[in-house]
């Protein structure tokens, strides 16, 4: 019964939104509320029983071994919230965001350099004459398409120069790409619109087998 | 001349609810009438397939559910046949999640396939839950996994299930598999593969597989299953048919259908610039 109920209102509200594609109207501004709504009751849900509850409150309330350090982040936590106060304290969250763009940086570097550039530098260096004449052609379109889309975005080149006619190569390695990106998000949008259709379809009306 | 004036008119301002309505039409008739096509594997797909039948029965696979609902049409399905092909090898299974609206969609598809395979919660798969901090959890779970994750997605202390009990970093989990809606995919690949040299297959979005083609070319991840003809790929691979099946040929008619969309107008496009040139030229003279 429960889950009839779940279906009936999953089904109606996704009528509803889909009633934009006819224009903006009433109906489809309620379940845009109402979804902003639950979001947001949702994720303080999840925040106050992961976050806070398993990773604060019961490590303390148990008394586990170097608990206690869980009160700096518990600090920098609460002063973030001295934004709402009056201009005089509301400074004091400052320290909360210079703490938290200090180590996201530090985690950006060193993923960036580590897990990114060096990696795909290292894949990039790859030898134009193998044993296989489709791995030639492989590499050498990936060494070209690397090399011209680069000299793209060296962008204090002269416009007549040898340069530019290696960027105008890479501009179509870029459209290329953009032409693939675009092809697979058409892909991504069609296969939430099979989704929903399905569901509709499916769970909702039971006339083809539920997926 | 008359006609042909009418005709370009019509043709360079076709109302979009019009469109809307093909749309639905073609993506509407083949879920009806249940036709299933067929696909060609892709090397990327096989890849992530051998990786996984390349396991042994008691080897462990940590799949990370990073997306929700809105991308569940094309994530489910390949985070399905994984399931169906881990389990069937007997692989172990420990769920995760960093995006929190994704746990009850990861535990509602883990919950069903461990049941279709008679698989015992603890034994033979751990569902841990979500926790936030991403790349700081990803980073201290290479030293021991209790240090975020205590407790499973119930509360239920780590240590008590037979699973869990010699499974401490990334050195007793055999495979990390990342189903990805977002920034994560990278996160894995960046902080996990590359400092932990942990194997990786990243099943992703139809929107984000571009972006993560190059991981797989230069040999930071085993396996790239892309939307939901990776899906599909991956359940024809391990021959149970699925969602992702039955959603291809409805994507191959909308393909189509936007294909000769885009040829109308771009024949629009060009007939109106030389009518355009023709009367600039009729002008002058």
């Amino acid at each position: 019964m429960l889950e009839t109920i779940s279906v009936w209102i999953a089904g109606g509200l996704t009528l509803c939104i889909f009633s934009f594609l006819y224009g903006d109207n009433p109906i489809y501004k309620f379940a845009e509320h109402l979804y902003v709504g639950f979001s947001a009751a949702y994720w303080l849900i999840y925040v106050w029983h992961f976050t806070i509850k398993q990773m604060v409150i019961n490590p303390i309330v148990a008394g586990e071994s170097g608990a206690w350090l869980l009160i700096i982040p518990l600090f920098f936590g609460v002063i973030m919230l001295s934004r709402w106060l009056p201009e005089r304290y509301s400074w004091i969250s400052r320290w909360s965001i210079a703490f938290t763009v200090g180590i996201g940086a530090g985690m950006v570097i060193i993923g960036q350099v580590q897990g990114y550039i060096l990696p795909q530098l290292k894949a990039t260096l790859l030898p134009l004459a193998t044993g296989s004449w489709k791995t030639n052609i492989d590499n050498f379109f990936i060494v070209i398409g690397t090399v011209t889309t680069l000299t793209y975005f060296y962008f204090s080149r002269r416009e007549k120069s040898t340069m530019s006619k290696f960027s105008r190569i890479g501009t179509a390695f870029i459209m290329i790409a953009f032409g693939a990106a675009f092809g697979y998000t058409v892909m991504a949008r069609i296969s939430l619109l099979i989704g929903r259709m399905s569901f509709l379809f499916g769970n909702w009306f039971r006339i083809v087998k539920p997926l | 001349m008359e006609n042909k004036k009418d005709f370009l008119d019509w043709i360079t301002s076709i109302d979009r609810k019009f469109i809307f309505a093909i749309i639905a039409i073609v993506v509407l008739i083949p879920i009806l009438l249940g036709i299933q096509e067929e696909v060609q594997i892709s090397p990327s797909v096989n890849s992530a397939y051998r990786t996984i039948e390349n396991l042994d029965s008691n080897d462990v696979v940590l799949i990370s559910i990073d997306y929700d609902p809105a991308s569940m049409p094309e994530l489910q399905p390949m985070l399905k046949a994984m399931l169906r092909h881990a389990f069937r090898k007997d692989v172990k299974v420990i769920m995760m999640c960093f995006w929190p609206l994704g746990l009850p969609i990861g535990t509602q598809g883990l919950e069903q396939v461990a049941a279709e395979y008679s698989k015992a919660y603890g034994k033979d798969y751990v569902n841990i839950g979500y926790r936030p901090g991403d790349r700081a959890v990803m980073v201290e779970m290479g030293r021991e996994i209790r240090h975020f994750f205590r407790t499973d997605v119930s509360d239920v202390p780590l240590d008590s299930f037979p699973l869990m009990k010699d499974i401490h970093n990334y050195n007793d989990i055999s495979l990390v598999v990342g189903l990805e809606a977002g920034i994560y995919g990278d996160y894995w690949v960046q902080y996990v593969g590359s400092r932990y040299n942990q194997r990786i297959i990243l099943g992703v979005t139809g929107v984000m597989a571009t972006q993560t083609y190059p991981y797989l070319q230069s040999g930071q991840i085993e396996g790239l299953i892309g939307g939901l003809k990776g899906a599909a790929e991956y359940e024809t691979l391990i021959g149970t048919p699925g969602f992702g099946l039955t959603g291809m040929a409805a994507q191959s008619w909308a393909h189509v259908a936007i294909v000769v969309f885009i040829i109308i107008g771009n024949i629009g496009y060009f007939l109106t610039r030389r009518r355009e040139k023709r009367f600039r030229v009729e002008g002058r003279r």
